[in-house]
């Protein structure tokens, strides 16, 4: 996709694909690893009921480390060439990326204290007037609405009770 | 025939009043999953799947499968009016469906598009209602070490078929499996790779990962090429609709290849993204104009199609004859059959008939109904995307952290979901396979018990996979699936001459 955007008469600019590759490759041999430390402590021989809890998992994660160090290898040869100096994310799109996805932690990270339908309420807010432009009045009621039909869809129709915070409380539910 | 009596009564099923009625809403909301970004089939029907608990098993797979051919068909829309691909398989729908849109032929191609759908989703049901019950019925002879040794036929297809990089198809298996054997173990009871956190202890739900993978990471690629979506108009009236059924049937070679095509790939797990990219390929490469294949071919169009849902819908062959779903979209249904109560795989067939024979019947049905819809709605779905970016987005994770928390009503699967969103927008973007690691996580915990189970009837002897002639052969071809990749890089080291322009290992 980000071929597409790519343009213009300076080179874009962004993080490089050889970097992310690289990183990634590493995480996951660490977290095969990880299994594979674990599975050693729950046995990976044979117990009384056949193979041991760590059997399967130590063999997945030794796979798992062998593929990635593969692709960590792979990535490693493709640096110096045209290959590897793709970009993975230009810095534009990063902010575009970020813009979306910052809001959207807080907005997960907020559900346990607000309940879900404030939280939502405020998220849909937040778009509209910072991504969509909308005047504060038209986000601020479709907001509200969508609080209200989401209210009404689960907690009366589906009868399945999403988070609720105190404002949800105040008002008896 | 006692296949065909049993279909007459599945259709007697499918055909009640509240059943139609929810095929109709199926389609509906499948199709607008499907136009969305960010919603697609799978996880699409994980985030409803929860809301099904209500509903009787046979009237709630009947709207689910019905959502899935709505989303075969919404993807179509994206692609031919909007050059966007709603789902990764109509990818090669764009490359001449947006072309003949921009001619002014928008109708045209949708219309082909539709129809060649239905004709691929037709096929492969009619392969479905002869095939599956015999499969079902060799599989009830099978043990434990014969599934294992399908699980890993299925498991070694990814890496044998696909079009990636084997090494990375095969870490994002392996990760699969690793999530999967978080939490408690069912054998021993012991804690595994908790680490000592008890959010932990549950383990990985595979609708969660799912929604996350596959919906806040569309949301986060899709955000990157800008904020608005530019299209062409949509007008199907009944005078392009005719004309172009006029003109089909002299593409009937394309549509009967793609369709053996897609149902290959997807009863083998390779699924309906790369059917369509290869029936696509051959259909240019066979074509007297394969030239002009790319500036607005109607063939171009239905090829992908006819492959992609030919395959989406043989997807569900292994699923329900085998339990190993072909397809992350099937093994989300598969997970819904669990949650019913019902044990997917041959069993499936003898106890509980109504069910799958009312299934396969309302897969006729659903595809005539999704024709339908499709071809008198376009214009309407095809205005959402006129809906400013930032409403949908926001509503779209919005849906989405309602679908995670509803799974098993914890909070904490929210906070998960997102950060398997930000891991699929980093792997896809990586080129790393998502539907490998979906289906290892849903089969992972089956794997390991077939597995174990073999090796415990065998006292530790990896040869009892080997020992019977039908468990043996299907290891071997997994073997030697497996294996191919390998042997071609071999084979490019051992030739060193033709080194320079060595294929890529396939």
């Amino acid at each position: 996709m980000s071929a597409l955007t790519e343009g213009g008469d300076a080179p874009p600019r962004g993080v490089r694909t050889v970097g992310v590759e690289i990183a990634t490759a590493l995480v996951l041999t660490g977290l095969g690893a990880a299994a594979m430390w674990d599975s050693r402590r729950l046995g990976i021989g044979w117990g009384a009921e056949g193979p041991q809890s760590g059997y399967f998992p130590f063999w997945i994660g030794l796979v798992l480390v062998a593929a990635s160090l593969g692709n960590f290898a792979l990535a490693l040869r493709a640096r110096g060439t045209a290959k590897g100096g793709g970009l993975f994310v230009t810095w534009p799109q990063l902010r575009l990326v970020l813009s979306v996805l910052l809001p959207t932690a807080l907005y997960v990270a907020a559900i346990p204290f607000t309940g879900l339908y404030v939280a939502s309420a405020v998220l849909v807010v937040w778009f509209m007037m910072r991504l969509g432009g909308f005047r504060w009045w038209v986000a601020l009621a479709s907001g509200a609405a969508t609080a209200l039909v989401a209210f009404v869809v689960f907690e009366q129709w589906f009868l399945v009770a999403l988070p609720k915070g105190p404002i949800e409380t105040w008002l008896g539910y | 025939m006692e296949e065909i009596g049993l279909l007459m009564q599945g259709f007697a099923v499918a055909l009640q009043p509240d059943n139609i009625l929810l095929m109709l809403l199926g389609v509906s909301l499948g199709v607008l999953i499907g136009v969305l970004p960010g919603l697609g089939g799978a996880n699409g029907i994980a985030i409803l799947l929860p809301l099904t608990f209500a509903m009787p098993p046979v009237s709630a797979i009947i709207m689910l499968s019905c959502i899935y051919w709505g989303a075969l068909f919404g993807g179509a829309i994206t692609s031919i009016l909007f050059n966007i691909p709603g789902e990764p398989w109509s990818v090669a729908t764009t490359f001449d469906g947006y072309p003949m849109a921009q001619q002014g032929r928008a109708g045209e191609a949708l219309t082909a598009a539709f129809t060649a759908s239905f004709v691929g989703a037709f096929i492969a049901v009619v392969l479905l209602t002869f095939l599956a019950p015999l499969v079902a019925g060799f599989a009830l002879q099978f043990g434990p070490p014969q599934f294992f040794a399908v699980m890993f036929l299925s498991f070694a297809c990814f890496i044998g078929l696909g079009r990636g990089s084997p090494l990375k198809t095969l870490a994002a298996m392996m990760l699969g499996f690793l999530l999967a054997a978080v939490g408690m173990d069912t054998v021993t009871g012991q804690l595994r790779m908790t680490f000592g956190s008890t959010e932990m202890i549950r383990g990985f739900d595979f609708l969660v990962a799912v929604i996350g993978l596959f919906g806040i990471s569309e949301i986060l690629s899709s955000i990157e090429d800008g904020l608005s979506f530019k299209g062409q108009k949509a007008k199907i009236d009944l005078k392009v609709v005719l004309r172009t059924w006029a003109e089909m049937p002299r593409h009937w070679a394309i549509a009967l290849r793609s369709a053996a095509i897609g149902c290959w790939m997807g009863i083998t797990p390779a699924g309906a993204t790369p059917a369509s990219f290869m029936s696509y390929g051959i259909a240019r490469r066979t074509s007297r104009h394969g030239d002009e294949f790319g500036t607005g071919r109607i063939e171009g169009v239905i090829a992908p199609e006819t492959a992609a849902h030919a395959a989406g819908t043989s997807a569900l062959l292994p699923m329900l004859a085998l339990g190993v779903p072909g397809s992350p979209t099937a093994a989300v249904l598969l997970g819904g059959l669990i949650m019913w109560g019902l044990q997917p795989g041959p069993m499936l067939f003898v106890e509980q008939k109504e069910f799958v024979w009312g299934l396969i019947a309302s897969m006729y049905l659903g595809n005539v109904v999704g024709l339908l819809v499709v071809l008198v709605a376009v214009p309407w779905f095809a205005a959402i995307l006129r809906v400013p970016f930032s409403i949908i987005a926001a509503l779209i994770l919005v849906v989405c952290a309602i679908g995670a928390f509803t799974v098993s009503n914890a909070e904490f699967d929210i906070v998960l979901m997102l950060a398997f969103g930000v891991v699929g927008y980093v792997l896809k973007k990586l080129d790393y396979p998502l539907a490998p690691l979906v289906l290892a996580l849903v089969l992972g915990d089956r794997t390991e018990e077939a597995f174990r189970q073999s090796l415990l009837v065998s006292q530790g002897d990896l040869g009892i996979f080997f020992s019977t002639w039908l468990g043996g052969s299907i290891m071997a071809a997994g073997i030697a699936l497996a294996a191919w990749p390998l042997l071609g890089w071999l084979w490019s080291l051992l030739r060193p001459a033709a080194g320079r322009e060595r294929p890529k290992p396939a």
